[in-house]
């Protein structure tokens, strides 16, 4: 099995690995509080125009929302179960739950661009273009404005984590990771937990009322 | 702690005999494309530098401007995208990335005994992000130029005719270096000590640097949030914070201010923390107690986290809220005073020595008293509403950013001068200098304490007339300042050239940094030293220091 490099300001490859283990979890951190922002403006629009946001979920289509979050749950688990197999020294399945996870993800991107498409068509844009007709209110032009914004930051998100299991699948192939060392791989499974897990709060700020 | 290792025991030569750093290998690429903390560290200090120097002669020009009710050297809208880009570039480009990553970068792993950054190509590509971010910055200003100010408060900033968005992206990208920096600092600095340091003998510098990074790592993204928004408002009539449209301008300055309150304590911590090396090793004492500074440093970042709501007084908050907010702002205040007292008491019974540094302490200590008095006034309700939005808060917050954060960064780059490049600097000088800072300083902004409570509102292009000699007078403070800087850094530039040869400790610290050669090899050590005392401990001769250090 190849070793990784060792950086020189490292002792051994432990340390290098829980540096970058370390480092990956600051980084969510530091993630979250982005999203925070968001969630927060939510919480303050959201009380202040109760009705007009209650009416604009139960406009969203649910199955749209709920398909998206069984996809993105099971992809997790998938992304969980490649480490896994990693760990048992099994490569060639990890590979496979890698691929797994992407084409979830992809499905993810499918589904969430057919509902922009249907948003598209009624016209319920974010701000200066928002001329949906069943719902003219200031309330529901601020919930689509944060719909947009939030569910656009998190599919760029799905994007790049689905970049980052692509190069993870890669190197897989490449056999760059073993049974011991395999930080690189862990780091790029938590992101994409991460992408999950704020779907897990979106999902229900955004389809249930 | 105080027993010196035996002296049967083998001496490791912690400070090695390899070429240093400046010299191990040469040649551009070498520099523009290394990965040693300490290169980086003089990349970043050549960047900040000239943001220190292009915001100056912006505060040259406004000053100026202002020395006549009228129009003197530039008409209003252009004194108006000044002003912005003052603001801009003295806090993002200079007095946020400043200590932290000259210092920081360069410091930090050697307290530590590390031989880098836990993750060196990070640091490289943060420095280059930083580039990036201050040349679209810088680059959208001249262009296009904006006139909101660097708070860029809704409505006016939805409306403004000046481009926005290119701005707004530069800082977003400054803040994308920022985050990385503070990740690398915390990384490095819980994965990557040497044997013996614990917390409890971690140097107070980096300690302060690790407080930073917790609030760099924190609320910087909030920050880019803010940015993003006010953008899209601005670009795509997003409308998020457009009362037009039923939006709440309110609610930008709640999450702008979530990041730029505690970005006042990403600038004034590293500043302190300069002052905690400093004090002790020119008092040749142990710092009166470490707790106390340690303790009051997390507890000001983690504070500084809910005092955001004091800008906002007159913004329509709740009386609840500004009485909440106003009652966390004085608790800064509390962990501040501790700190100084603590600084004070060092003072005491030590046996100290007048050197540059330490003339810059005496003055920091002045002026951040200052500030911080005035910032408790701030923050009482009835008198903000009085001041808020007139001279009186920008003289206030100058003297937290420019008495506090830039006499620290002086302080530094004469401390730690020897240390970097491996020479010693003019003392008379460098005194001169220091003495020259302090009064330009104080000529410059104490008339704006009166000026302030006169009721000259900030950011005004013109004034009634008997305000004039206020003004002209903080423009004379202004120019004395401007030739003082000039003086202070044209004389660590001369001594980069002419300067002594400086030996490894030439303080006599003990602070683990100086244990190594001046300036540093490569990898800082020669062989991985064992830290296992306290850094401040003026118990042991340098010997036993050193001895104790190379012990295994």
């Amino acid at each position: 099995m190849p070793k990784p490099l060792l950086g020189e300001q490292y002792s051994d490859l432990e340390q290098q690995d829980g540096a970058l283990q370390f480092g990956m979890w600051v980084f969510l951190g530091s993630e979250l509080l982005l999203f925070s922002a968001l969630f927060a403006l939510y919480a303050s629009y959201r009380s202040m125009y109760p009705a007009d946001f209650e009416q604009a979920i139960r406009h969203n289509t649910l199955v749209y929302g709920t398909a998206n979050l069984y996809l993105l749950l099971t992809s997790s688990l998938c992304a969980a179960l490649a480490v896994w197999a990693m760990r048992r020294g099994r490569p060639r399945l990890t590979l496979g739950l890698l691929a797994t996870t992407i084409v979830m993800g992809l499905g993810f991107l499918v589904i969430k661009g057919a509902e922009y498409l249907v948003h598209i068509r009624e016209g319920a844009l974010p701000g200066r273009y928002y001329h949906w007709h069943e719902l003219p209110s200031f309330g529901a032009n601020r919930f689509y404005s944060l719909y947009w914004v939030m569910t656009g930051l998190h599919a760029l998100h799905v994007t790049a984590g689905l970049c980052v299991l692509g190069w993870l699948s890669l190197r897989v192939m490449k056999g760059a990771y073993s049974v011991e060392h395999h930080a690189g791989l862990e780091m790029g499974t938590l992101y994409w937990h991460l992408v999950d897990i704020v779907w897990i709060f979106l999902w229900p700020l955004l389809y249930l009322s | 702690m105080t027993n010196p290792a035996p002296e049967t025991a083998p001496v490791l030569p912690i400070a090695g005999d390899q070429p240093d750093y400046l010299h191990w290998t040469s040649g551009v690429s070498s520099w523009l494309f290394t990965r040693d903390h300490k290169r980086i560290a003089i990349m970043f200090y050549v960047a900040v530098i000239s943001m220190l120097g292009l915001g100056g002669f912006f505060a040259l020009a406004l000053r100026t401007e202002l020395l006549t009710p009228g129009r003197t050297i530039m008409d209003a809208t252009t004194y108006n995208r000044l002003f912005t880009l003052h603001g801009v570039t003295m806090v993002w480009l200079f007095l946020i990335p400043s200590i932290p990553t000259v210092f920081g970068n360069f410091l930090v792993p050697i307290q530590i005994g590390a031989r880098d950054l836990a993750f060196p190509r990070l640091n490289l590509a943060s420095f280059y992000i930083y580039l990036l971010g201050a040349l679209v910055t810088i680059g959208g200003m001249v262009a296009g130029g904006t006139d909101t100010g660097w708070t860029f408060y809704t409505p006016y900033s939805d409306q403004t005719p000046t481009r926005l968005v290119p701005v707004l992206v530069g800082i977003f990208i400054l803040g994308i270096s920022s985050i990385l920096t503070g990740l690398n600092f915390i990384v490095t600095i819980h994965r990557l000590r040497a044997p013996g340091i614990t917390w409890r003998n971690l140097p107070l510098f980096t300690w302060s640097i690790y407080a930073t990074s917790l609030i760099l790592v924190l609320a910087t993204p909030v920050l880019g949030m803010a940015l993003g928004l006010i953008g899209l408002d601005h670009g795509l009539g997003l409308g998020l914070f457009d009362p037009a449209v039923g939006g709440d301008p309110v609610l930008f300055q709640h999450i702008f201010w979530f990041y730029s309150h505690p970005a006042v304590y990403i600038m004034i911590l590293p500043a302190m923390g300069v002052i905690s090396e400093i004090v002790p090793t020119f008092s040749h004492r142990r710092p009166a107690s470490y707790m106390a500074i340690v303790v009051s440093t997390i507890a000001i970042a983690f504070v500084g986290f809910l005092t955001w709501g004091h800008h906002m007084f007159v913004a329509g908050i709740s009386e609840l809220d500004a009485g909440f907010f106003g009652a966390l702002s004085m608790f800064v205040a509390v962990f501040s005073a501790i700190k100084v007292f603590t600084w004070v008491m060092t003072l005491r019974r030590g046996s100290i020595r007048f050197n540059t540094p330490m003339l810059y302490f005496f003055a920091f200590l002045f002026l951040f008293v200052f500030g911080g008095m005035t910032g408790v006034a701030v923050a009482t309700q009835s008198l903000d509403v009085h001041w808020h939005d007139t001279y009186f808060v920008v003289a206030h917050f100058h003297f937290i950013m420019v008495g506090g954060s830039l006499t620290g960064f002086l302080a530094a780059a004469y401390y730690w001068f020897p240390k970097m490049f491996g020479r010693m600097y003019d003392e008379r000088v460098g005194m001169v200098g220091a003495a020259a800072v302090f009064v330009g300083f104080f000529v410059t902004f104490m008339p704006q304490f009166l000026l302030g409570n006169m009721g000259m509102p900030r950011r005004y292009y013109s004034y009634p007339a008997h305000f004039q000699w206020l003004h002209v007078l903080s423009t004379a403070g202004a120019f004395i300042l401007g030739s003082a800087l000039l003086l202070a850094l044209g004389n660590l530039l001369v001594a980069l050239v002419n300067g002594k040869r400086a030996i490894a400790n030439p303080w006599h610290s003990r602070s683990f940094e100086w244990l190594t050669t001046s300036p540093p090899p490569k990898n800082n050590f020669g062989a991985t030293p064992n830290l296992s005392y306290s850094p401040y401990d003026y118990s042991l001769t340098e010997e036993q220091a050193r001895a104790q250090a190379s012990s295994r």
